[in-house]
């Protein structure tokens, strides 16, 4: 082997002394294509994505136009598709994780990464990286067995009799619903949301808690008003990271939400998201029409996420700019 | 380095001759519903017959239908028969037709949870459609109560569970109620999956199960083959003959004999709500749907020596497995149809 490439490049016709051929001889040219195609399968990928959806759900975007966006009524049998309830669902219970899981991912990511021995950190961030790869069907049982009657029995009324002069918090309580959903995503993405904010707050330099503290400040000051602001973006960069898997999540969600298509400012109330919806019809949609409006919602909720994701990113540039914390998320 | 390439060439090219000495591949996919036995008769007519490998997807009725129409498959099973439009589309896309052939019966049972009710209840179609629209919504409406004399029935508010995900049973379901009343027909409709004016969704037979079981005065539907298999209580219906029945395997199988003489030719027949003594109004054929014409000669005689198979020997796996067995005079004019496949 190693006689060949000692051999090659004293025997080929090179002309310029960096020209194009001994360049790519050299291998710098050829892994810069390699990786350059790697890179661009992404952008091409995506817009295949984007056109197969269009290109598949021609019939009722011709059909219902911007109506599809507007009109709730979902009838596969008297051809009626509209997508509001379950925009409106994905968005409910994607809202209500974060609520929840936000403030206790932060925390949590805090105390390991400033608070802990580093024994006990390593340990919690095993079983938080164990979290988050167990796959959500089996949070879905969770939600089906556990959740759900704890919701019926406990939560709901607890809610219901404190809370209850609140549009949030009333009806008739099945244990299913948007609330329900909410607090399984809530379960699904705080691992997450733990795992990267705990790494952002570890890369902070050490100088500037040194800093913060010979200033006087006490440790819970310099964590909370000099680490933590400064991997902000990070944390940000965490929590929509959450968000994009609370929008996409569907087989947990679609066993504790109720799979009804609602829209009611009741928490308790059955509900439906996009994702959940086409894994339930699409194997058995048989009318053109009701195959491609799901389809449709599969653009919808592309869309959905592409919007969500530009303005995280957007919140983040301006958060970075005027904080002028560290950029990595 | 030689030797090795030889070898592995020697092992490609044995492996090869195995391959193409292996048994013909057919492939089908379709309903969910009578994939237990399916599984089992393909399992089963490979170890007897050694002729064909007959791999089958159980993606559902609706995938099923448009795998086969488009062609991807050489057969397509569902257990809702197809509709004129969709005969329509798959003779405009191959130039011939699709025919249906009935392999076993399943029904679909009312299952519910209500608080201190353990004797089985009797449900009357007007009942079990009222609680389905949302126009009874306690247990002790007079409409339930009525066919339930000396049941403390609650007053409690009915949870309705229906299937989220569509699925043939809710076909069966939605077909009965479209069949016993015009409201449901008008309002709702029959399909795999419809506009559910109220109640929950669960997925799967197993999810709606779960929900039922777990839910105070909740009310579902399943499968009767799933009922069985997992001792779930459900109730009996009272069939177009006014008698209340309790779905088994000879209720079910009574319903197939009272539709038999009535059987048209192209088998796409509705079961519910069928009239006679004994008949369980909630039960369903489910189909093989295979195409008249096939261009390869060699999978047109492995499929109706399968269908021919399944309809003699293939039977006998039905009970066990908690489906009904076709009867005789369906068997018959499924023979003769038989001989339409070119």
């Amino acid at each position: 082997m190693a006689t060949t490439t000692t051999i090659v490049p004293s025997a080929g016709p090179v002309v310029g002394s960096r020209s194009f051929l001994s360049r790519l001889r050299e291998g710098d040219e050829i892994a810069r294509i390699i990786t350059f195609l790697f890179a661009a399968s992404v952008v091409l990928i995506t817009l295949l994505l984007v056109f197969e959806l269009w290109q598949g759900s021609v019939l009722p975007r011709h059909k219902f136009g911007f109506n599809f966006f507007r009109t709730s009524v979902w009838d596969p049998i008297f051809d009626q598709f509209g997508a509001l309830p379950f925009i409106y669902g994905t968005l409910v219970t994607a809202l209500v994780s974060l609520l929840i899981a936000v403030p206790l991912g932060i925390g949590a990511a805090i105390f390991l990464a400033e608070l802990a021995p580093p024994r006990i950190s390593d340990t919690l961030e095993f079983f938080i990286d164990l979290l988050a790869a167990v796959p959500s069907v089996i949070y879905g049982l969770l939600g089906v067995f556990v959740v759900i009657p704890l919701m019926r029995e406990y939560i709901q009324p607890a809610l219901k009799n404190t809370l209850g002069f609140l549009p949030f918090f009333q009806g008739p309580m099945y244990g299913m619903g948007f609330l329900t959903a909410g607090i399984v995503l809530a379960i699904m993405v705080t691992p997450y949301i733990i795992s990267v904010s705990r790494e952002v707050l570890l890369s902070v330099p050490r100088d500037q808690r040194e800093a913060a503290l010979s200033l006087g400040s006490t440790h819970w000051e310099s964590t909370w008003k000099v680490v933590v602001p400064f991997a902000r973006a990070g944390i940000m960069g965490s929590i929509f990271l959450a968000l994009a898997r609370a929008l996409g999540e569907t087989m947990a969600v679609t066993m504790v939400i109720g799979n009804a298509p609602v829209i009611s400012a009741s928490l308790f109330s059955p509900g439906y998201s996009i994702a959940a919806i086409i894994a339930n019809e699409l194997t058995e949609a048989t009318s053109n029409l009701h195959y491609q409006s799901l389809i449709e919602l599969g653009l919808v909720l592309f869309l959905l996420t592409f919007i969500l994701n530009g303005l995280a990113r957007l919140l983040i540039v301006a958060t970075t700019q005027r904080g002028g914390g560290m950029g990595n998320a | 380095m030689k030797r090795i390439a030889v070898l592995l060439l020697a092992a490609l090219a044995l492996a090869g001759v195995v391959w193409a000495d292996s048994a013909l591949l057919i492939n089908g996919a379709g309903a969910t519903f009578p994939y237990p036995i399916y599984s089992k008769w393909f399992d089963e007519y490979h170890k007897t017959n050694g002729a064909a490998q007959i791999n089958y997807q159980s993606v559902g009725s609706g995938a099923g239908i448009k795998q086969v129409t488009e062609g991807t498959v050489d057969f397509g099973a569902t257990d809702g028969p197809m509709n004129d439009d969709q005969l329509k589309a798959y003779k405009d896309k191959h130039g011939s037709a699709i025919l249906h052939f009935p392999t076993v019966l399943g029904a679909v049972v009312p299952t519910y949870n209500i608080p201190g009710v353990t004797t089985p209840l009797n449900f009357t179609p007007d009942a079990l459609v009222g609680i389905f629209l949302g126009r009874i919504s306690k247990w002790n409406d007079p409409v339930i109560a009525n066919a339930n004399k000396g049941v403390n029935l609650p007053a409690n508010d009915i949870v309705v569970i229906h299937r989220s995900d569509g699925s043939g049973t809710t076909y069966i379901w939605t077909d009965y109620f479209s069949k016993v009343s015009a409201d449901w027909k008008d309002k709702v409709g029959k399909g795999t999956s419809v506009n559910w004016p109220v109640g929950l969704g669960g997925k799967g037979n197993e999810n709606v199960t779960g929900l039922v079981k777990q839910t105070p005065n909740a009310i579902g539907y399943v499968e009767l083959i799933y009922a069985v298999q997992n001792k779930i209580p459900y109730g009996a219906v009272k069939n177009a003959v006014g008698e209340f029945v309790t779905a088994d395997l000879a209720s079910v199988s009574a319903a197939a004999a009272a539709a038999s003489t009535t059987m048209p030719d192209d088998f796409r027949v509705s079961i519910t709500n069928a009239k006679g003594k004994g008949v369980y109004p909630i039960s369903s054929f489910t189909w093989l749907l295979i195409p008249q014409k096939f261009t390869d000669a060699s999978k047109r005689d492995a499929i109706k020596g399968f269908v021919t198979w399944m309809l003699a020997d293939g039977q006998n796996y039905a009970e066990n497995l908690s489906y009904a067995k076709l009867p005789k005079e369906v068997v018959a004019k499924e023979l003769t149809a038989l001989n339409k496949i070119q």
